[in-house]
């Protein structure tokens, strides 16, 4: 890394006391068929030289929009309609086309969200990383050389190689270190940083945030990092801007904002972070411990009766290598474990581990290849199908996406009463109030029923999947990463809701999630997966407090926040 | 991808028969006596009648019939027309005319179709993508012989522009407006296609990507809008080439164009099975040909696709 290439000598030793971004009183208009929506207003920031500066805020607080602005990237309804930005002393609130394009890349660079979604299918890597060489006129001679180096430097390994390959041909983490390279290819001196790792294991997600630092660090290039994780924030910037509603409403130093936050919902937010309370969690076990539990964890009467047995559990998928040819794959090998009637036990491991797929095969929704599960004294394998018709009445899943869980041209009402009209449960009046009551346990008016999902926002509608699980009163519930894709509040909300939920029902929770900072939150055991195997089985405080395997360390040294002082 | 052309070659010989099977069948259960239809109705004796029958095998039962034609084929002999030409030398003569007016057609519509839609998708909302729509939706409601009509009068009667009809030996030149008529409801097609796929692509996320790395608009367009964009519409044209071959029946009626729409609808109209069959034949052969371009070519334009 001692060998980074210098960038243009352009300005590098501009006025260190002035901002090189700064963002005042702005205002941004989206244009929508229901009239102006003001997504941003009273947008406030300063970014110095150097200088690594977090925006967050959860979806829809205006945080993305308020970064892409500063390099004219807001989407074709939006427009500033009120402020000034000004980057390196210049007014480029609003540009000429020609000014814009020659700032992007070059003085301004970017690394997007979703690496999935980012790069072009159709294009080599090493062709997507060229352009952006010679857009800048940085390509020289040898561009060949330059690419590979460049990607190199992102981390990428054997990156000349590499190069010739496609997007579809890289893991998710590579995808983004070739973002990386793009972003930083043509040393700008800011970087918009757009939740540059959220859709990534939390594992790659550290060594690629290490990674992003050293190299912008060494290249003293300011960064604005846009993310919805405090702990994250909090870790990475030296300072905080809190958005909500499209407003800032507190903004300062990383760790003044987070022992004292000032502003309700930045109270709100410090509170719900997932990483932050485990991490409290983990620094005073005793007494915060019972204080949170207190709150988040109500206590349960637990019998002492397993409800779920897993034993020597293997799944083995078979690989296509074309013209008959095939490869094992063993996604779930040798798993045992067991789950006591009304607990929760968490399966944790990053994409790849298994985990979904030991779901799939207690729902019977997936054959296993062998081993055995038991639900309540029966083994489940080889069950006739009316059998396996009682057995779905009384273990329901809920599953991550709550977008593509529920049925568009369902409306509530009939997402929800479809389960029981399928086991032919009661009479339409009775039906009825059941979806009523259902509704009123997760926290719903009853005239939700009459609306469609996309009315719904994505906690509201993870409701709705829950409600739906719960409509035939099942005894176990599988939750396969249900939390995953809300904003930390709404995440918070929800955990509360099933905590609550078991305790009145006297549930018995599978959860699988791959964030480690939620199993603290709801879980009384942990399974630790990692290649199909479990390597640490556990109570929650025994895994968190006294980690056995290497792989359950590096977990927990992965939450972001995880090395605060607080 | 030599494998997969291979399989896809050797996936030939089974539509090849089904093709031929199906439309020999078709012609075969066919109303009507094709020596009826050779001698024009008139009278004729017994002793010539069976014959004809003979000459023809059409005293033979179906799948004797059937099978002297795939052996005849397999010689390269498509058997004679009626006034005793062999059908081999009848569709050499047409094909060329209708290969011409076709691949006329194809350039007119992907080069139109795709300029237009690119336009229209960029400028969403704006006049011209409105014009453009309205114009589209026009020419695909109206029937290809109420246009072909129209524009034979408007542009080849009134304005003199083209001739009406093309003449003996269907130069290019003349072809030019048999072209337009043939290509015109693609056209509308390949720019709504296009239209849709632009809109879609200019919003994804690599291209803001491609933009904020500080490309010029022009080649955030043509090398990362353009191309992601194209792969709908180039299986679409593929698909239509066969179609354009075998669907110009009626503009080559308007503008008496000596090709293979003419050909086959005269043989239909007199009942010449052997002509009619030699000509599905044909066609088939394009259409299956021009199906293994298109997947050629969609795996060049979207490295996705593994051709296996």
């Amino acid at each position: 890394m001692s060998q980074l290439l210098k960038g243009p000598s352009v300005n590098r030793s501009s006025d260190e006391d002035r901002p090189l971004l700064e963002i005042r009183d702005l205002a941004i208009t989206f244009s929508t068929p229901e009239g102006p929506v003001h997504a941003v207003r009273n947008g406030r920031l300063t970014v110095m030289p150097g200088e690594t500066v977090a925006i967050v805020g959860e979806s829809g607080s205006g945080k993305s929009t308020t970064a892409l602005a500063a390099i004219g990237l807001l989407p074709g309804n939006g427009k500033v309609t009120g402020g000034q930005i000004i980057f390196d002393g210049e007014d480029i609130t609003h540009p000429t086309e020609a000014r814009i394009v020659a700032l992007r890349g070059s003085s301004i660079g970017m690394v997007p969200q979703d690496p999935m979604s980012n790069l072009n299918p159709v294009w080599k890597i090493g062709f997507q990383v060229k352009e952006t060489l010679k857009a800048n006129g940085l390509a020289g001679n040898n561009s060949k050389e330059r690419v590979a180096q460049v990607l190199a430097e992102a981390g990428l390994p054997d990156a000349a190689t590499r190069a010739g390959q496609y997007p579809h041909e890289f893991s998710g983490g590579m995808r983004q270190r070739a973002l990386i390279a793009i972003g930083l290819a043509c040393r700008p001196r800011l970087l918009i940083a757009d939740e540059p790792t959220s859709a990534l294991d939390v594992t790659v997600q550290q060594q690629i945030l290490d990674h992003l630092d050293t190299m912008t660090s060494e290249l003293g290039t300011a960064v604005v990092l846009i993310t919805h994780d405090l702990g994250l924030a909090a870790e990475r910037a030296e300072k905080i801007v809190v958005m909500y509603k499209g407003q800032v409403v507190e903004s300062g130093p990383a760790l003044e904002i987070l022992r004292n936050p000032v502003h309700p919902y930045t109270q709100r937010l410090v509170a719900a972070a997932p990483s932050l309370a485990s991490k409290r969690l983990q620094s005073q076990p005793t007494e915060v411990a019972e204080e949170i539990n207190a709150v988040v964890k109500v206590e349960h009467e637990i019998a002492d009766e397993d409800i779920l047995q897993i034993k020597d559990l293997t799944k083995v998928f078979k690989i296509r290598r074309g013209l008959g040819r095939s490869d094992d794959f063993t996604a779930v090998d040798n798993v045992s474990f067991s789950v006591k009637r009304g607990t929760t036990t968490a399966i944790v491991g990053e994409s790849g581990s298994g985990k979904s797929t030991v779901a799939q095969m207690v729902l019977s929704l997936l054959k296993p290849t062998s081993g055995t599960i038991t639900f309540d004294g029966q083994v489940m394998t080889d069950r006739t199908e009316n059998q396996l018709f009682k057995f779905r009445r009384r273990v329901q899943p809920i599953f991550q996406d709550p977008y593509g869980s529920l049925d568009p041209m369902y409306s509530i009402y009939r997402t929800i009463e479809e389960p029981l009209r399928i086991h032919g449960i009661g009479d339409a009046k009775s039906r009825q109030n059941r979806v009523k009551e259902l509704l009123e346990h997760v926290s719903m008016p009853s005239s939700t029923m009459h609306r469609f999902p996309n009315e719904l926002s994505g906690g509201q509608r993870q409701r709705i999947a829950i409600a739906r699980a719960l409509a035939l009163k099942p005894e176990v519930i599988i939750c396969d990463e249900a939390v995953s894709a809300l904003d930390v509040l709404v995440q918070a909300q929800i955990l509360n809701l099933l905590n609550k939920l078991q305790e009145e029902l006297n549930l018995t929770y599978l959860f699988i999630t791959h964030d480690l900072a939620v199993v603290r939150q709801i879980a009384d055991d942990v399974c630790v997966m990692e290649h199909g195997r479990i390597v640490e089985h556990s109570t929650t405080d025994e895994v968190f407090n006294n980690p056995q395997s290497e792989y359950t360390k590096n977990l927990l040294r992965a939450i972001p926040g995880a090395t605060l002082m607080l | 991808m030599i494998t997969f052309t291979l399989k896809r070659i050797l996936q030939l010989i089974p539509v090849f028969f089904g093709a031929t099977l199906l439309v020999y069948f078709l012609v075969f259960a066919t109303p009507g006596d094709p020596i009826a239809a050779l001698s024009g109705g008139k009278p004729m004796s017994p002793a010539v009648e069976a014959a004809l029958r003979a000459q023809y095998n059409l005293d033979q039962p179906f799948w004797v019939q059937y099978f002297l034609y795939l052996k005849n084929l397999v010689s390269f002999d498509l058997g004679q027309t009626f006034s005793g030409q062999p059908v081999s030398d009848v569709i050499a003569r047409a094909m060329p005319v209708t290969a011409r007016l076709a691949v006329m057609a194809l350039a007119i519509e992907a080069v139109f179709g795709v300029i237009f839609g690119v336009f229209a998708g960029l400028k969403k909302g704006k006049i011209f993508d409105s014009t453009v729509l309205v114009a589209s939706l026009l020419v695909i409601a109206v029937p290809t012989f109420v246009l072909g009509f129209v524009l034979q009068f408007v542009v080849g009667v009134k304005l003199s522009w083209a001739k009406p009809t093309v003449s003996s030996g269907a130069p290019w030149g003349d072809l030019i407006l048999p072209a337009v008529v043939l290509g015109l409801v693609s056209l509308a097609y390949v720019l709504r296609l296009t239209r849709t796929s632009i809109i879609e692509n200019k919003s994804a996320d690599y291209v803001r990507t491609a933009t904020a790395k500080g490309l010029s608009r022009r080649r955030v367009v043509v090398v990362h809008i353009l191309r992601n964009s194209l792969i709908p519409v180039v299986t679409f044209l593929g698909a239509d080439l066969g179609s354009l071959m075998g669907g110009a029946i009626v503009t080559e009626g308007i503008f008496n164009v000596p090709g293979i729409g003419n050909l086959l609808y005269q043989a239909i109209l007199k009942g010449e099975s052997a002509t009619v069959v030699a000509v599905v034949s044909v066609l088939v052969l394009v259409f299956v040909i021009a199906n293994l371009v298109v997947d050629l070519l969609y795996a060049w334009l979207d490295p996705r696709i593994r051709l296996v």
